[in-house]
């Protein structure tokens, strides 16, 4: 069958020697980073990227995903035992697991969190790898003008989907869309925005804007918070589950994984959203739905899944469409252009080793993260005994060193620190920074799709409701900006975020 | 007229302001109009998307039903010290070299940190320093300029 030959070309791509060295170094970091609060995947694979030029775009990719999904696994490892949440995702885990852990549990919670996790991921890579050939077929019904309407039905889906202010998010899309824009525009060769600045010229750069917001306005925000990190490390008993534990942890990670598997896929969609999704179902479907907040198996074990299934599905849409459905793929896609490969449904024909070789390396990074993450739960926690002091002044000089090596200029360090006030004045104002970033990198996809569109119908705007693929999918979009601004919707988008 | 939420009208003001910059550069180029776009169309009408988005937001904001909010306080400490080394190492790594600009980097970061010490500052900003020559230079093999310009 195809798919079993394909899956072949991918493991004889992933199990070369250097592939597998940077699956382990991207799980590695992933792990790390995910343990780490503050750095989240986002500003990692930011810092990343630059040193990825050197690298042949296979590996580049498979360590970039490695970091992705690893710092799903990580993120529960300080979750559980410090209460701290690594990543957005593993908040959720932190309730009931860190309860777990002061009831002498830890050692069951993080089995738990690691099987789920495992068991999660590598279904969800089946399922990219099964329904990988069928949506790119259908992508190429995709003409320009369903293009757009799908980014634009994925970036309301992001802020939808995401906490806050609806309208503060599509204004921060919507800003991000037009910085977007600056610099040389493709089409025309006009230069829009640069002010005669020969370094704008090219765009600002993504890694710039997404280390500013993301890395340097983090820091900021962090040092003025004086508050300790009160970590108690419980002795870790056995980490063998009961009989009952299993009972009850198994139907939670099969529901876990199917609701990160869907939720990965949607744009807006993650694994933030699906662990949150997971939890609620738990706990409501639960027999033992009193024991959510004090130490729930199933709280941990519904979450876990979820958030790793989503992580793997969330690439679906980007490697058949080439639409990132969230801001971590955005800047895959990002990634992918470094290396001269054009996200779409083409990758899957024209690079067909580099495809099905990142799929097969997501099944080999989950074992490896197995192996990583329960022994070596240890070693984290005194990595976690690093004062902050030393960390922050760690990842600035990183995030400098990475920024500069993208051109080889100081200008990007300048504009970083900019995007780093930027960054600060956000959250100040309650702005979402994420929006921004998967409008930033949309921006000028959309704009050459829109009028790309609109030539191919001779400027006749109708276009994108006349075709009924693209007037199903703005419609899809319409439904869910009416469908958040509901009461009802309303007050369970904020119960679900409460815990933030 | 009260402003009731502060957040939302300074995130307001920003979308009116940014909305109202792009429109205007883009209005004063000549746009043509359909069928024939120009490459200040997209970039108009965002803009004007932009504005009125952050008019929606301002006007929310007055309102008597809305609740109060107050925008937290602006630490200017720790952006000028965070930001001001940033630069500062922009500017010194020309001049100065690789590993200067990084130790520099490193101690005026750290003056942020309300549990600054120097003994530990200097250990970190060396590890640092030397810890990225070696990965970035030496391992990946990455363009630098190393020394001060006095020594090359």
């Amino acid at each position: 069958m195809d798919l079993f030959s394909n899956l072949a070309l991918g493991f004889d791509t992933a199990f070369t020697l250097q592939n597998m060295f940077y699956c382990f170094l991207g799980c590695i970091l992933g792990t790390l980073i995910g343990v780490l609060p503050g750095l989240g995947p986002i500003a990692t694979i930011a810092m990343l990227l630059p040193a990825t030029y050197a690298l042949p775009p296979t590996a580049a990719l498979i360590m970039l995903a490695g970091i992705y999904y690893g710092s799903q696994y990580g993120g529960s490892t300080t979750a559980i035992l410090l209460n701290i949440p690594g990543e957005t995702s593993s908040v959720v885990t932190a309730i009931d697991g860190y309860q777990m852990a002061r009831n002498g549990r830890a050692g069951v919670a993080l089995f738990t969190a690691g099987m789920g996790s495992f068991f999660a991921g590598c279904v969800a890579t089946l399922v990219l790898a099964a329904f990988a050939k069928p949506l790119s077929q259908m992508a190429f019904q995709f003409g320009s003008a369903e293009y757009f309407s799908l980014m634009v039905l994925g970036l309301i889906g992001a802020v939808v989907l995401a906490s806050g202010s609806l309208i503060k998010a599509i204004g921060m899309i919507v800003l991000g869309l037009l910085l977007g824009l600056i610099g040389t525009d493709v089409n025309s060769g006009v230069s829009r925005y640069a002010f005669d600045l020969p370094e704008l010229n090219d765009g600002i750069g993504f890694v710039a804007v997404a280390m500013g917001v993301f890395g340097f306005a983090e820091i900021m925000t962090n040092l003025e918070k004086k508050g300790q990190d009160e970590g108690f490390l419980n002795k870790m008993s056995t980490m063998i589950p009961t009989k009952t534990d299993v009972k009850r942890m198994v139907p939670a990670i099969l529901r876990g994984t199917v609701i990160g598997s869907i939720l990965g896929i949607l744009p807006g969609g993650g694994a933030a959203l699906a662990s949150f999704g997971a939890y609620s179902v738990e706990k409501k479907t639960s027999k033992y739905s009193h024991e959510f907040g004090k130490g729930a198996i199933e709280g941990v074990a519904g979450p876990e899944s979820a958030n790793n299934a989503a992580a793997q599905t969330s690439f679906i849409p980007l490697l058949t469409l080439g639409i990132p459905p969230n801001a971590v793929m955005a800047l895959m896609v990002g990634a992918m252009t470094i290396h001269e490969i054009q996200p779409g449904p083409m990758v899957m024909t024209s690079n067909p080793a580099l495809f099905w070789g990142l799929i097969a390396s997501m099944w080999i990074g989950n074992m490896m993260l197995i192996v990583l993450n329960l022994p070596l739960i240890g070693v984290w926690i005194q990595l976690l005994k690093i004062p902050y002091r030393y960390m922050y002044p760690a990842i600035l000089v990183f995030c400098c060193i990475g920024v500069y090596t993208v051109n080889n200029t100081v200008f990007d360090v300048y504009i970083t620190a900019a995007f780093g006030i930027a960054g600060y004045l956000f959250t100040k104002l309650g702005c979402e920074p994420a929006p921004l970033l998967l409008g930033f990198i949309l921006g000028p996809m959309m704009e050459e799709h829109f009028l790309r569109a609109l030539l191919l119908s001779r400027g006749d705007l109708s276009t994108f409701v006349t075709r009924p693929l693209s007037l199903g999918l703005l419609i899809a979009a319409a439904l869910l900006v009416v469908a958040v601004t509901l009461p009802a919707v309303k007050k369970t988008r904020e119960e679900a975020f409460v815990e933030e | 007229m009260e402003i009731r939420n502060q957040k939302d009208f300074g995130a307001g003001l920003m979308y009116v302001v940014t909305g109202l910059f792009f429109t205007f550069i883009a209005a004063r180029q000549s746009m043509y109009s359909a069928p024939k776009m120009g490459p200040w169309y997209f970039p108009f009408w965002l803009g004007l998307l932009l504005t009125a988005l952050g008019l929606v937001v301002l006007v929310k904001s007055l309102q008597a039903k809305t609740a109060l909010e107050k925008i937290p306080p602006f630490d200017w400490k720790i952006i000028g010290l965070i930001t001001g080394s940033v630069v500062l190492y922009g500017v010194l790594l020309p001049i100065f070299g690789f590993g200067l600009a990084i130790m520099v980097l490193v101690f005026t970061s750290s003056k942020a940190s309300h549990e600054f010490g120097w003994k530990g500052t200097l250990i970190n900003a060396l590890v640092l320093a030397l810890g990225s020559y070696l990965i970035f230079v030496f391992g990946l093999k990455l363009q630098f300029p190393l020394l001060p310009y006095f020594l090359q």
